[in-house]
């Protein structure tokens, strides 16, 4: 079995679509002979071409919306959108014009587009080129929006975000291009909308998106040896959302912690803990914790910066909370 | 920074003193690529080695309050816009002595007391605010004058086109100076604009755009210190197509792929600015030793100062969110 990495898996995802199929194609801002700037589609230009591997302006509205045109005529687009932050200047035609049309028209139409983006601090930009905005996308009917956390994960939803006929936001995250897993010679689809537990326990259920999904499975480890022991479940698919695996989780553990890299307040987690009230509301022996970034744009120094994102040990404090409620 | 007086005309000395604010700027940023490399700097780093004529140019026709906003390459404009070299350094290592007191970092840079109101991390940015801060001149009758750096690829986000017309809609004074050195990362000019003529752009909204070389520092002045003129004498704004050269990569550790050794070499060979100056200057060889150990001297004490300055509590990220 191969393994790759995180970066490799997009792309493998990429390179098999637009080989299968002459409707994929991809662009975004240098991305051909660069590769982008995270290097995820190096040497796609040199497989496919400049007509299917386009370099564009520094144009996001117009990029964004030519794949959602492009879409509509038939077309399997997949934009990149090289930072995440930049999300905010295509957000017009990704929430008003992709999300919508579909609806607008009565269901006459279908904008099969993909919206690829990396986020995530850690390396000290500063406040303009590591946030986390998926929540943003989440409140939106008519999208969809994707969080992998692992190659295998990257590499499947990638593909079935490519294939799905309505407009998918898929979040890399920048600090897990490197990590890598054994991966199937057969590209497996991963169906979206469905979770995936990456470690069963009984005492407490971590709920986490992207880095958290690694942060969790860090403070699951250590609380172990303290003798909690706790299921840790990653949805990967963030909008249409795998309640019923959520929910069962919390029933199984009758505790709960959720946990993103994006700020707290507003974040994909208030979702996540509205789903599991409400569903495993006699269930629950505690207040479901929330683990995110502090209340603060991203700060430069590293210092500061580290201490606005959450790390493992803010998880298994999130643990010892919740367990330490009676 | 000595002010160079406001004047037309640039004597021996004045041009003097701009090759050794240029020089500074180059020993300055040569001084940040070595300490990134050696794994001292955090973040995000954008050197202009090749464009020190333009911040230097632009700025130093500047008057005291005019304002700037700057781009993710802003070393040079804060520097030229007389941000001290201490400041900066304690910025790019963090520190609270920082100009932007450790929350901004290399492409948040500000210092509003001296008018730089912000280095933008986002391409275009800064545009429109410019636009906002000359139209504040204008009503308040304020003869001062609002300026944006951004570069040829920035030409190609909506900013750009819907800041140029409302500027020229209102005729505010406002400058644009376009730092036009052919690549957008790794992206050449004629892959991303279909005309090779940028100020066609500025012309298309009616706007006056005036044409420069900015590998010469002194027609970059003097071409600046007309549109400021125009701008501050309510006729209008100013685009300035300048024509320069990025003689690095993109970023600090660019592998540069994307274009060839012997372009870059030819390229460095032909358009340093600072070797252009030298030459004009008839500069000899001790002479620019004595200017070099002098600014070399300038950022060796602000790498010192850096290094001793303060790091902030990690808490202190949650101050400054809301005034
Ligand atoms: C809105 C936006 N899109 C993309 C980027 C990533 N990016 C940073 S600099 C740059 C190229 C800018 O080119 P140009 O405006 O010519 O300035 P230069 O780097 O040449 O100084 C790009 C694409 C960004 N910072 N902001
Ligand atoms: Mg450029």
């Amino acid at each position: 079995m191969p393994e790759l990495s995180y970066r490799e898996a997009v792309r493998d995802a990429l390179s098999r679509a637009m080989r299968d199929d002459e409707d994929v194609f991809i662009m975004g801002e240098d991305i051909a002979e660069m590769g982008g700037s995270m290097g995820v589609t190096q040497g796609l230009v040199d497989e496919f071409g400049p007509e299917r591997v386009r370099n564009t302006p520094i144009s996001e509205m117009a990029l964004a919306g030519a794949a959602i045109g492009a879409a509509m005529q038939g077309m399997r687009p997949v934009a990149e959108i090289m930072y995440e932050d930049f999300l905010t200047l295509a957000a017009e035609q990704i929430v008003n014009q992709a999300a919508k049309h579909r609806y607008m028209s009565g269901g006459q139409v279908t904008v099969p587009v993909t919206f690829r983006t990396q986020g995530g601090a850690g390396w000290s930009p500063g406040a303009q080129h590591a946030q986390q905005l998926e929540s943003w996308f989440v409140h939106i009917p008519g999208l969809k929006v994707v969080f992998p956390s692992t190659p295998t994960d990257a590499r499947g939803l990638l593909w079935s975000s490519i294939y799905d006929d309505n407009p998918v936001v898929f979040f890399e995250h920048r600090t897990l291009y490197g990590i890598k897993e054994e991966v199937g010679d057969e590209l497996e689809p991963i169906p979206l909308g469905q979770a995936r537990t990456h470690r069963q326990g009984e005492d407490v259920t971590v709920i986490a998106t992207g880095r958290l999904v690694h942060e969790a499975l860090a403070a699951a480890k250590e609380a172990e040896e303290e003798g909690i022991s706790v299921e840790v479940v990653d949805p990967r698919t963030l909008l249409p959302l795998d309640e019923d695996a959520l929910i069962s989780s919390v029933k199984k553990t009758n505790r709960c912690v959720v946990a993103h890299e994006a700020v707290v307040r507003g974040g994909f987690g208030a979702e996540v803990a509205a789903v599991v009230q409400y569903g495993a509301f006699d269930w629950l022996d505690a207040p479901i914790e929330r683990v995110g970034a502090k209340f603060s744009p991203l700060p430069f120094a590293p210092v500061m910066e580290d201490f606005v994102v959450p790390h493992a040990n803010d998880v298994l404090e999130a643990i010892h909370r919740t367990v330490s409620r009676t | 920074m000595a002010k160079v007086e406001q004047k037309g005309t640039l004597s021996k000395s004045d041009l003097r003193e701009f090759f050794r604010e240029m020089l500074l700027i180059r020993r300055f940023e040569e001084k940040v690529e070595e300490r990134f490399r050696a794994g001292e700097l955090p973040g995000f780093l954008h050197v202009a080695i090749g464009q020190e004529a333009v911040a230097v140019g632009v700025c130093r026709a500047l008057v005291e309050g005019d304002i700037i906003a700057s781009t993710h390459r802003a070393h040079g404009h804060t520097l030229a816009k007389g941000t001290t070299p201490n400041e900066l350094m304690a910025e790019l290592y963090g520190k609270l002595e920082g100009c932007s007191h450790g929350y901004g970092g290399s492409m948040h840079l500000y210092d509003i007391e001296r008018g730089n109101i912000g280095a933008n991390a986002v391409v275009g940015g800064g545009l429109p605010a410019i636009v906002g801060a000359a139209l504040t001149f204008k009503l308040r009758c304020y003869p001062r004058v609002g300026v944006a750096f951004f570069g040829d690829g920035a030409t190609n986000i909506g900013t750009f086109h819907e800041a140029l017309n409302l500027a020229q809609l209102w005729q505010v004074p406002a400058v644009f100076v376009c730092e036009n050195n052919h690549w957008a990362e790794s992206t050449p000019s004629w892959q991303h604009m279909p005309i090779e003529d940028i100020s066609q752009r500025a012309v298309a909204y009616g706007m006056k755009a005036v044409k420069v070389d900015g590998q010469d520092v002194e027609a970059v002045y003097k071409a600046t210190r007309r549109a400021l003129e125009h701008a501050r004498g309510g006729k209008g704004p100013v685009f300035l197509a300048v024509n320069t050269y990025r003689l690095v990569g993109h970023y600090i550790g660019d592998p540069q792929v994307y274009r060839s050794k012997q372009e870059l070499e030819e390229t460095r060979a032909t358009q340093d600015p600072i070797e252009h100056l030298r030459t004009k200057l008839e500069l000899s060889g001790d002479e620019v030793e004595e200017i070099d150990r002098e600014v070399q001297e300038i950022v060796d004490a602000s790498v010192e100062f850096a290094k001793n300055g303060t790091d902030p509590k990690p808490e202190d990220a949650l101050k400054n969110v809301y005034a």
